[in-house]
């Protein structure tokens, strides 16, 4: 299990990367935090010629916290944002369904922008991003351009992103003060991909809730947001348990699991809908 | 041949410098170029933690790195936790507390427990075992490694008390 | 008073060494070695039709490429089968390089060396082979059903076929007032060692010698295969056994085609070469084990008591049998655990399959055994309504009844006959941890707040420290250093510190004087192995009584020369002296410069010896007829039959009424494997079992696919358990010694893991109220199963209790 040979380019600059991009196109790769990339070179089922490094670019590190998002640069590390008290006090989300990227040692070298430019519908933050309205900034040798997070996702490992263009940063949309979120997952073992997952924003009023919107993790084939709002208006953790089945079949209907060697698509369906189930009766009694 | 690179690292506070390819991995860099054999490969993909070294104090996978990307860091590896002669904590209480079997996961469990005690210097049971989550163990069933980060974190804290009596509870 | 070693917690000798980053792994000699690396077979069964590799000629770093034809002799000739047996009727064994076939992804077909290991993967993956498909044969129902054969020469798949009756079984069972029937399974895991399997080899040109290193279980038996195929005399090989990062039976299989093609290939090439198993390597072309389809059919009385036993299963060997049927003999013989059925028939069929070739993996085919006879217990528990346990004290045997003969033959070829034990002290002691006769107020509370749990148990007994033999030699030094050189090998269970304990209490010296080496065939050239829990045993004793011997010598020298009896000389810290006269006294040391009669004065020791010189006979030569010079003590252990270790586990479960997620609250061990050495370490070797165990249970499979594909041969995939996964584990030891052996010592490394799925499965099934008949689990299983509960697919169990039957 040996990486087969390629270009290595380590860019200090933007412009140098997008150059050395623009240069090799779809024959290069980007590396960030490498821990979707190497595994895939040392197994040889991604044999790149180039690879360019954008860990030396300058300014792509930093974590901002605006009013209306959470920016955090493409070589921002996960378990940097999850350790940034600023960005959690912003959208406490990020750090919940950070703890769920696989271990800690993990966390340290792969990037948050990294794991939503790698698309995978297993990975958590995709699916955050969509619960977020994120945006995607992206630049290329044509220029910068902003992509939204439910327009970036097109199937798994796919999205709107040119070979020669990178994602220089994600802002994650913030939600409205009276909102509370929560992240659940199941893996077979803790660390793993999850065998179904559910990002969660409940927003309330009068102590009622007044819009709830759900994505997932690992059961649909693009991350997108369920709205359940119509489902779920007006509950209060009092009675929320009385809109379990309207939230189970909601959920149900939304997902589309597919079978893999660790769950059925049928228990992957039932699971996203208990966690979803689970997760509101949480949230709301928070 | 394809181009090297030129890799200037400090390893365990040592400067070390080598020629190598961009494909070479951190931790065969450590292993066959500068002859650190004490980091171990369980699995070249990220998931067994054998291979864990600390980079700029921080945990990382040396088999999901290449050896140019670690140059200017500092590294510490299991040869830097400590000598038979002068053990470091984690290295002590592994000893201690039977922690250890084959020994060949022991490496990564070292500079993980290091890391972490740095920043969770009181762990209940239930931490501990949380904390050496991330890495694989086949032989100890990893029983008294997770007694052993809290034997570490006493001998750190300087109590020195009994290891043995701070059992985890059932659940 | 020195404090004995033996049964003491004594620290590992090998640690400081281990955790500082100072153990020396295969992969870490050799760092200008040429490097190895295969092209191996994508496709489960296919007929080779070409190999082209031009491509790969000008791979830079390229040093060479083999195939088949390039092996002449022996070298390229079929693997031999290590364990023939008069029921293995159709042995079969794959080669170094495959030649016109292939029988299992994974299997070598070309060989490049070349400067290191990436630039060998370079080339290898420039290699064309062409195949022409033949049909894949996965799994044991698919081979039973032999409408495809997997070896054409071999009808119905069938590489062995054993029956074994003990009794009239079925006039018993016809007699019996209750009959049940069980069919069961259990699917495919693997050893998995942290470390996978290497080989490094040196020649010597010069001296015309081999040296090689293998990560392996045992060294002799790989120098003696190497030597063979090599056409080597013996004398010109040497095997090394490194520090091993874990083996769990897969390092016991040898040759494998790598230990062979290495050495052979630094001989063409006059330069080390070395081979380093990756993880995929390792899922797909080493080897696996567990796989079984198990019939039972029992017959019973009122009480619960066994009158007949049947049972017939279908093992899962693999492509190829090199290392015979030892697998299945085991589950033939083991299952029967602490139990006494009144007749007992056993039969199976060893097939084969398109997949991985099936070898031990520690329990070795005692946890299917174990899995099928505890299934029948709690099943004939439940048909009565008794307690489970209570069926299990019936059908014990006694301790009175001790020596059991079971009237079987065991996987040695010798007399299945337990030699001690007691198993009501170990269940009453099981049921005191776990708390059995709570459990159902327990139970009661938990229901009441929506929880489902269960309680399980399963018990075995093991036949441990297999022979024929194990051997010591004992150097003692003038420094008053102790060598001691056992031959077979060491993969963790703390030799080093074991056998040194040993040593220092039978020779009566400081446990730091001691030095042990393992698996070098350089100290000690014969050896069997390590596996079957055989280690301590067998080594255990043979040092045991070779330090008997040396410390006979250093006392008769002694005596010698302080001019006593050596009746009256004790040796405490390595210094003799006559009992009651301290000061009349010599070091151990000295009495190894006596030992020796060519007394040039290197040393201080050596220039003091002369004054003991004493009176000598100018008749007699220096070195008498029946002595040697040099203090040292050799001998070898060599039993009749195996010693049988027993132990019974309970677990508590809990399982998610929604989504069957299985969860372990407790998991509680008793454990008597005769005197323990180092209770220490056998309680490590026990936590290890268990996580083996439960890995196995609810996480560890292979998933093939139909067309021989392994779906995840990957630590992604295939499910390892972390420390997250693996619940604390509670034991508590009985010591019933082994009348057979000095020590009274019986082997404790499987143990752990065999009852896993038996446990497990027991747990879950008296939470959910029907049968688990399949392990492993997983929750999707777990939550398909209930709804063929529900459909009324499966029935329920006769006691369930309210939650699972609402
Ligand atoms: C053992 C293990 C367990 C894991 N478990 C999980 C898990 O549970 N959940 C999870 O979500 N992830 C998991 N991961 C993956 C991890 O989170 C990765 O870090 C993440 O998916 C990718 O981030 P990266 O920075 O490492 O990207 P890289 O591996 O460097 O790149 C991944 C892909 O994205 C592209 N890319 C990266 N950055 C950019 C950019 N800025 N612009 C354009 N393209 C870019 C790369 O070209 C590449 O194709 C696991 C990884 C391992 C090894
Ligand atoms: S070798 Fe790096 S994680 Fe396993
Ligand atoms: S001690 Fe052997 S793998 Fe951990």
């Amino acid at each position: 299990m040996k990486p087969a040979p390629f270009v290595y380019h380590a860019p200090r600059t933007l412009d140098e990367a997008l150059a050395a991009l623009g240069e090799v196109g779809h024959d290069g790769k980007i590396l960030a935090g490498g821990q979707s990339l190497i595994p895939m070179l040392s197994m040889r089922l991604a044999t790149p010629a180039h690879l360019i490094d954008i860990n030396g670019v300058a300014g792509l590190d930093t974590i901002e916290v605006a009013d209306g998002y959470v920016r955090v640069g493409a070589c921002v590390r996960h378990a940097q944002l999850e350790r940034s008290e600023e960005a959690y006090a912003a959208l406490p989300l990020l750090r919940q369904a950070l703890r769920n990227v696989a271990h800690p040692a993990i966390r340290n070298r792969g990037t948050t922008v990294g794991s939503i430019a790698h698309a995978d519908a297993a990975g958590e933050m995709p699916s955050v991003a969509v619960l977020t309205d994120a945006v995607m900034e992206v630049c290329g040798p044509a220029g910068s351009r902003e992509i939204a997070a439910g327009d970036f996702f097109t199937g798994p490992l796919e999205t709107t992103l040119g070979a020669d263009e990178l994602v220089t940063a994600v802002r994650f949309g913030r939600f409205p003060s009276n909102t509370s979120t929560g992240f659940v997952e199941s893996a077979r073992r803790s660390g793993d991909y999850a065998v179904a997952g559910v990002a969660l924003a409940l927003t309330s009023g009068d102590g009622a809730i007044s819009a709830a919107r759900a994505s997932f993790v690992s059961v649909t084939d693009v991350p997108d947001v369920l709205d359940l709002t119509e489902v779920l208006s007006g509950a209060t953790a009092e009675d929320v348990a009385a809109r379990a089945d309207g939230v189970i079949e909601a959920v149900r209907a939304h997902v589309t699991p597919e079978s893999d060697i660790h769950a059925s698509a049928d228990y992957r369906r039932m699971l996203a809908a208990e966690l979803t189930r689970r997760l509101i009766a949480e949230v709301i009694s928070r | 041949m394809s181009e090297l690179f030129p890799v200037s690292v400090s390893v365990n506070g040592v400067a070390h410098g080598a020629s190598v390819p961009a494909r070479r991995l951190l931790s065969d860099f450590l292993r066959h170029d500068l002859r650190l054999t004490g980091t171990h490969v369980g699995c070249e993909h990220g998931v067994c933690g054998a291979c864990t070294v600390l980079l700029d104090g921080a945990p990382v996978r040396s088999c999901l790195m290449f050896a140019v990307q670690a140059a200017g860091h500092e590294i510490t590896t299991v040869e830097g936790c400590g000598t038979i002669e002068a053990m470091g904590p984690v290295q002590q209480a592994l000893t201690e507390s039977h922690g250890l079997q084959c020994g060949f996961c022991t490496p990564g469990f070292i500079t993980t427990i290091t890391a972490y005690l740095r920043e969770n210097p009181e762990p209940t049971a239930e931490e501990a075992r949380e904390a050496i989550s991330g890495n694989l163990c086949r032989c100890t069933g990893y029983q008294n490694i997770v007694k052993s980060v809290l034997r570490a974190a006493e001998i750190i804290r300087g109590t020195d008390a009994e290891a043995g009596d701070r059992q985890e509870a059932p659940a | 008073m020195t404090t004995r070693q033996f049964g003491a917690p004594v620290q590992r000798r090998e640690d400081p060494r281990l955790v500082t980053g100072n153990g020396r792994y295969l992969d870490d000699l050799g760092h200008t070695a040429y490097e190895a690396a295969f092209v191996r077979s994508p496709h489960a069964h296919a007929r080779i039709v070409d190999i082209d590799v031009t491509e790969a000629l000008d791979t830079p770093g390229l040093v060479g490429i083999w195939t088949h034809e390039d092996l002449e002799g022996p070298v390229g000739e079929h693997l031999p089968v290590l364990i023939p047996h008069p029921a293995l009727i159709a042995p079969r064994t794959g080669r170094a390089l495959a030649k016109d076939e292939v029988n299992h992804v994974g299997e070598a077909i070309v060989f490049v060396v070349a400067e290191d290991r990436y630039a060998a993967e370079d080339a290898a993956a420039k290699i064309r082979v062409d195949y022409e498909f033949l049909p894949a044969v996965v799994g044991v129902e698919k081979s039973r059903a032999a409408t495809e054969l997997v070896h054409d020469d071999v009808p119905g798949n069938v590489s062995a076929h054993l029956l074994q009756e003990v009794g009239d079984l079925d006039a018993a069972m016809a007699g019996a007032p209750h009959r049940l029937s069980l069919d069961l399974s259990i699917e495919r895991s693997a050893s998995i060692p942290m470390e996978g399997k290497g080989v490094y080899a040196k020649w010597d040109s010069d001296a015309e010698h081999l040296t090689l290193w293998s990560s392996t279980q045992t060294s002799t038996g790989v120098r003696a295969a190497v030597a063979t195929r090599l056409g080597l005399p013996l004398a010109k090989v040497d095997c090394i056994t490194p520090d091993v990062g874990g083996g769990f039976g897969s390092k016991i299989m040898h040759p494998w085609p790598e230990e062979v093609l290495v050495p052979w290939a630094a001989m063409i090439l006059g330069h080390d070469v070395k081979w380093t198993e990756d993880r995929r390597e390792h899922f797909i072309s080493s080897t696996h084990e567990r796989g079984q389809l198990q019939q039972v059919e029992v017959g019973f009385d009122d009480e619960g008591r066994v009158l007949a036993l049947d049972v017939k299963f279908w093992h899962d060997n693999g492509a190829y049998t090199p290392y015979g049927i030892i697998v299945p003999i085991i589950t033939a013989t083991q299952l029967l655990g602490p139990y006494k059925p009144g007749t007992y028939r056993v039969e199976f069929w060893s097939l084969y399959t398109n997949t991985v070739l099936v070898t031990p993996y520690r329990g070795a085919g005692r946890p299917q055994g174990v899995f099928a006879m505890e299934r029948t217990m709690d099943a004939i528990a439940d048909h009565l309504g008794i307690d489970r346990a209570e069926v299990r004290s019936r059908n014990f045997i006694l301790p009175e009844e001790m020596p059991y003969d079971h009237g079987l033959m065991f996987q040695d070829g010798r007399p299945l006959k337990y030699d001690s034990g007691d198993f009501p002290a170990s269940l009453a002691k099981l049921k005191a941890l776990v708390g059995w006769d709570d459990f159902a107020a327990y139970r009661e509370e938990a229901e009441k707040h929506g929880r489902r749990v269960g309680l399980g148990i399963g018990c075995y007994v093991e036949g441990t420290g297999v022979g024929p033999y194990e051997g010591a030699h004992i150097v003692i030094e003038t420094s008053g250093r102790v060598n001691v050189a056992t031959g077979l090998t060491t993969q963790g269970q703390g030799h080093q510190t074991a056998f040194a304990q040993i040593v220092a209490d039978e020779l009566g010296v400081p446990l730091e004087s001691v030095h042990v080496t393992t698996g070098d065939t350089r100290k000690m050239a014969y050896a069997v192995g390590t596996f079957a829990s055989r280690a301590a045993v067998m080594s255990g004793n043979a040092v045991a009584l070779a330090a008997r011997n040396a410390r006979a010598k250093a006392l008769k020298i002694a005596a010698d020369a302080l001019e006593v009896s050596a009746d009256d000389l004790e040796i405490e810290d390595g210094v003799i002296s006559v009992t009651g006269a301290p000061d009349t006294r010599m070091d151990i040391g000295m009495t190894a410069v006596l030992s020796n009669p060519l007394r040039y004065a290197f040393d201080e020791a050596a220039k003091a010896a002369t004054q003991f010189a004493g009176t000598f006979d100018p008749d007699k030569p220096p070195v008498a007829d029946d002595e040697e010079p040099g203090l040292e003590g050799k001998d070898f252990y060599s039993p009749t039959q195996a010693t049988f270790a027993n132990g019974m586990h309970a677990a508590v479960v809990e399982t998610d009424p929604v989504t069957a997620e299985i969860r372990i609250l407790r998991y509680c061990v008793i454990h008597d494997c005769g005197t323990m050495i180092n209770p220490m370490i056998v309680e490590g070797q026990v936590h290890g079992g268990v996580a083996q165990g439960v890995g196995g249970a609810l996480y560890e499979r292979m998933v093939y696919d139909e067309s021989g594909q392994l779906l995840n041969a990957s630590f992604m995939d295939f499910l390892m358990p972390y420390a997250s996964e693996v619940p604390h584990v509670e034991t508590d030891h009985l010591e019933t010694p082994s009348p057979l052996n000095p020590l009274g010592i019986k082997g404790a490394g499987e143990a752990g893991t065999i009852p896993g799925s038996a446990v497990i499965a027991s747990a879950i099934e008296d939470a959910e109220g029907f049968p688990i008949t399949r392990m492993p689990i997983s929750p999707v299983e777990l939550w398909e199963l209930r709804q063929r509960h529900e459909r009324g697919e499966i029935p329920s169990l006769r006691r369930a209790h309210s939650t699972t039957t609402e």
